[in-house]
């Protein structure tokens, strides 16, 4: 009989998650004991030192790992080598330039609800407006999400892949609902995306227990080991992973698992969309990839056309429904759908060479994301009284930014050709690298498909560039601009100050980048 | 001793117009100066590039001068490499010279918006605009030119689009929209379908720091001719597009009719040079076997652009349009010039590309200052022009007598040459295309005969607004500036069709080189 022994702890390589864990706890507390004017100061304070603390432990372990090598921690639960902490750096990146959008009080109110709990329309809801509440819960539940980010790529076993997952995404759904206008569209999506999400995670639940009947073990190595070893027992195996990668298509947005995705970028607060699109993104598509590597080796002849045919679908069919919508939110989301396909074009290499190529990919993809997110906050409608409301969303409201705007709407501009993957910007090195790792092993077929994807998907990131540029701004009766910008507090200037030097870095000098992702080209295992 | 030799030209034409460019646009003291102010760049820039082109050696014309060579990003295999061979210089000396050309055209073409037709301030925001698109395009179009490296040519030849997408879309004419979207997606799906091809050709050098050198690319697909094939359509069709050949040529005369002058005339002056220039540059060194194999069906298309083009220029109403439809037809000879395979069917392509860059120059501008005089573009609203405004409709005849290849003026060498080197190979495609000779003349001179020749009509003599009667209000003739810009152009009409030895000295054993692959492979 077997005799428990616990696992060694090295609390050292831990630092980076137990940094921004340690300051969402702290962040719950202060909710408790400070009082009201002074919380969200401190929090934001808090949470953006936390990230950047964490930041610098990543850096710390980093050359430490190149030193020593990669190592198992707590018992195999985590993996500690060079892509995990690079997935950890490129997270943190991106939640930094999130989280600063978060704080901002653009146009002098926040992007959240004063009180979440306020029916929509009730006259609590508009009690709570005038006395100026604040929902500063957002801070401790964007670490938490960022924890779930962080632990998730790094996961060794299924059984903290999927409390990873949770911790990612249970804070997630309530930041979603938690939007300060269209608060019932607000709701739904969050709902909805409850939901749905609790369906995905129950696949994966089953896939887990699947795996395990099939192996006897949780840990990801050993699974593998099990798969040339076993026989007889296909049925589990097969059955259980495909659950696995139904659950992992599911948190990326691949067709036919995206439903969830434009409703819930819609519906969310539009500095968490920003967040989330990128972290979750990022987290969801380096775990996958590690679980195909490490895994998906032995069974590429099960798993391959499946994952080609989703990868074809995800492609065109994000990138057709990106073509006919007229929100610019839901654009986007379909586009993040569209992108997701091509980032399945790196697993689906299954070439090392890829691994930092989906690295630099994603880096990129997040800083595009987050940044023009930050611009959607800050570019309001004027009702007819001339007050300030919410976002304003339709494309033609963006007319004529360009004349207005001149800044906003090149940094949008920015942003969109790097997410449409046009040269000088780093999403077109992210493009070039993944397509080539792909066709490196073998999937050109799949290249020349997201080739065409990437052609029509210029047209709609295209379409926004012409409003902004090529169209009179709108005038409404009385003589104002329909369509206002309104102030930042500053930290989303920073925000998208951030994204821009990173995107034309990225784009114009990606060699030291490039270098420091290509080595991590070994997941451990 | 610093020796012309060692100064990086390339670089510094590329760079100077760009930084300048820049700085015009942010430092907005500038802007009020901007027309002058990048005049005087561009002229900087031309009297570079021709103190750069005596310093060439015309004994080693197809040999690669004028290099600059440093790693950008290793990881990639990708290194900033520029220099010129002798048709590399030619086409930076047409881009160098064009630029001033179509600035002082476009002098007063930059209107105030039409939404504040009055304010002075976004006037000049606007024509600082407009200078400083013109100015990168031109650092641009250098560099695609002078690119030694497939990545960087890669992305000039995409960097490219965006300047000119912008000229299209905010200068040019009331579907100024619909047609800068058509042209960018029609460069993007190009443009698109080659990183494809471009892609599969890094793989092959992947490691390499500097596997994506031109010169470590040569005849890359040796030993995979099926790979080789494929790769080489991608390339082929992101050319096609930007020449334009028929069927991929929808998008010129759309986007040539709603630019202004000045755009369409870099833009088919130059820009869509890029494409024959690459096919001669970079399709027949990587991809040798491929080319050969290619050939004959290319021919085909390139005679079909010959004949369609030329036809659809007769049926064309407005003048733009047409002017674009001619160069369909043109750009039609130059292909099959590229692909005949001989010497001199290639060093007519060569001296072509020149020639169609002035003459149609010529072409879009004249027929630039008569819209501004009549606004309209169609030919059907003027008549005898040539009594109200004699120097415009004499310089038209002009431009339009190279276009058609008349002895003596610029279009007849490189014309006759092409013919006469396809004939040598294709007889029959040589016949073909001389079908596309009598098709030019009948476009130019039936346009002609349309606009400037019959009675003087009321149209032109415009009709006064309130009373509804026919007022005597006469067009006036080009103005000094505009005669003084078409000086330069017209002597180099006559300068290429008269002594056009210095270019064939320059370009001959460029070609021999180049026809050399297709003839061997």
């Amino acid at each position: 009989m077997n005799t428990f022994v616990p696992p060694v702890v090295q609390w050292g390589a831990l630092t980076p998650v137990l940094i921004v864990f340690g300051a969402a706890v702290v962040g719950v507390l202060l909710e408790a004991f400070l009082p009201l004017r002074v919380r969200r100061g401190v929090q934001t304070v808090l949470a953006i030192g936390a990230l950047g603390a964490s930041l610098v432990a990543v850096g710390w372990r980093w050359s430490v790992v190149q030193d020593s090598g990669a190592s198992e921690l707590v018992g195999g639960a985590v993996i500690e080598d060079l892509p995990a902490l690079a997935t950890q750096m490129v997270i943190l990146l991106c939640s930094l330039v999130g989280v600063l959008v978060i704080a901002d009080k653009a146009g002098g109110e926040e992007a959240f609800a004063a009180r979440a709990s306020a029916a929509p329309g009730s006259r609590y809801e508009a009690m709570t407006r005038e006395k100026g509440l604040v929902q500063t819960e957002v801070f401790p539940l964007t670490l938490f999400a960022v924890v779930g980010m962080l632990v998730f790529p790094t996961s060794g076993t299924l059984l903290t892949l999927f409390i990873a997952l949770e911790v990612l995404s249970l804070p997630l759904y309530l930041l979603t609902g938690l939007a300060r206008r269209r608060r019932l569209l607000s709701q739904e999506a969050a709902l909805k995306y409850f939901l749905l999400g609790a369906f995905a995670t129950g696949f994966v639940l089953m896939g887990i227990a699947l795996l395990y009947g099939y192996s006897g073990s949780l840990r990801l190595d050993e699974l593998a080991a099990a798969v040339p070893a076993t026989a007889g027992m296909d049925g589990l195996l097969l059955a259980g992973m495909a659950m696995l990668l139904v659950g992992l298509l599911f948190k990326i947005g691949a067709v036919p698992f995206h439903n969830w995705v434009p409703d819930v970028y819609q519906g969310a607060p539009t500095p968490v969309t920003g967040f989330m699109a990128a972290g979750t993104k990022i987290a969801a598509i380096m775990i996958m990839m590690r679980v195909v590597y490490v895994v998906v080796p032995g069974l590429a002849w099960d798993f391959g056309p499946m994952m080609w045919v989703i990868a074809i679908i995800t492609m065109v069919v994000g990138t057709v429904l990106a073509i006919v919508q007229s929100d610019v939110k839901r654009m986007l989301a379909f586009s993040s759908v569209a992108h997701a396909g091509f980032l399945l074009l790196g697993i689906i290499a299954l070439e090392a060479t890829a691994i930092g190529s989906m690295l630099f990919y994603l880096l990129a993809y997040g800083l595009a994301t987050v940044g023009a997110f930050a611009l959607v906050t800050l570019v309001r409608e004027r009702d007819v009284n001339g007050n300030v409301t919410g976002e304003a969303l339709s494309l033609s409201q963006w007319s004529g930014l360009g004349r207005t705007n001149p800044w906003l709407a090149g940094s949008m501009a920015l942003f969109l050709l790097s997410l449409a993957g046009i040269p000088l910007t780093g999403g077109f090195m992210g493009k070039f690298t993944v397509f080539a790792a792909a066709v490196q092993g073998g999937a050109w077929p799949l290249v020349v498909i997201a080739v065409l994807a990437s052609a029509a998907a210029a047209y709609f990131y295209v379409r926004l560039i012409v409003a902004m540029f090529f169209t009179e701004p709108r005038i409404d009766a009385a003589g104002r601009g329909s369509t206002v910008v309104v102030r930042s507090e500053g930290m989303t200037v920073v925000a998208v100050a951030v994204a821009v030097i990173g995107t034309v870095y990225l784009g114009v000098l990606p060699g030291p980048v490039l270098d420091l992702l290509d080595s991590a080209a070994m997941f451990l295992l | 001793m610093f020796g012309l030799d060692d100064f990086p030209w390339l670089t510094a034409m590329i760079a100077v117009p760009v930084v300048a460019a820049v700085v015009i646009w942010l430092v907005k003291p500038l802007r009020r100066i901007a027309r002058p102010l990048g005049l005087v760049v561009s002229l900087v820039v031309l009297g570079a590039a021709v103190v750069m082109a005596t310093g060439f050696d015309l004994g080693a014309a197809d040999q690669v001068q004028f290099s600059t060579t440093a790693s950008w990003i290793a990881a990639l295999g990708v290194s900033y490499d520029v220099g010129v061979n002798g048709l590399g210089l030619a086409m930076v000396l047409l881009a160098a010279f064009l630029v001033p050309v179509v600035l002082v055209a476009a002098w007063r073409e930059v209107r105030a918006p039409e939404s504040a037709p009055d304010d002075a301030v976004a006037l000049v925001n606007r024509q600082a605009g407009f200078v400083a698109l013109v100015l990168i395009l031109l650092g641009l179009m250098v560099l695609v030119f002078a690119a030694r490296d497939l990545f960087l040519f890669y992305l000039a030849f995409e960097a490219m689009l965006f300047p000119v997408y912008f000229l299209i879309g905010i200068f040019g004419g009331p579907q100024r929209r619909a047609a800068s979207i058509k042209f960018l997606i029609y460069s993007l799906t190009g443009g698109l379908i080659m990183l494809a091809g471009l892609i599969v050709v890094f793989t092959q050098t992947w490691g390499d720091p500097q596997g994506m050198r031109l010169d470590n690319l040569t005849d890359v697909f040796a030993g995979n001719p099926t790979t080789q094939f494929w790769v080489f359509l991608t390339f082929f069709i992101a050319f096609a597009i930007k020449a334009p050949m028929v069927p991929v040529h929808t998008w010129l005369p759309d986007a040539a009719a709603q630019a202004t002058p000045g755009t369409s005339t870099l833009l088919v002056g130059v820009l869509d040079k890029v494409g024959t220039f690459a096919m001669i540059g970079i399709l027949l060194p990587l991809f040798p076997g491929a080319s050969a194999q290619a050939a004959p069906v290319i021919m085909v298309l390139a005679v079909i652009s010959i004949i369609y083009g030329g036809l659809l220029a007769i049926g064309q109403n407005d003048l733009m349009r047409m002017i674009a439809f001619t160069s369909v037809s043109h750009f039609g000879f130059i292909v099959l010039g590229i692909f005949a395979g001989t010497q001199t069917a290639m060093v007519g392509s060569m001296i072509y590309m020149l020639a169609h860059g002035v003459t149609t120059a010529a072409l879009f501008l004249i027929a630039g200052f008569l819209i501004q005089r009549g606004h309209s573009a169609d030919m059907r609203s003027y008549s005898g022009m040539q009594r109200v405004t004699p120097v415009l409709a004499g310089t038209f005849l002009f431009a339009g007598l190279s276009a058609l290849a008349l002895p003596g003026l610029s279009g007849f060498v490189p014309e006759y040459l092409v013919l006469l080197g396809s004939y040598e190979v294709h007889p029959a495609w040589g016949v073909a295309a001389v079908i596309g000779v009598v098709l030019s003349a009948l476009y130019i001179l039936m346009a002609y005969q349309r606009v400037f020749t019959g009675p003087v009509t009321g149209q032109v003599e415009g009709v006064a607004e309130p009373e509804g009667l026919p007022v005597r209000r006469t067009l006036p003739d080009l103005v000094v500036r505009e005669k003084a810009l078409l000086v330069p152009v017209g002597l180099a009409i006559v300068f290429l069709g008269v002594y056009p030895a210095p270019v064939l000295d320059l370009l001959s054993s460029v070609a021999d080189s180049f026809a050399a692959i297709l003839g061997s492979a």
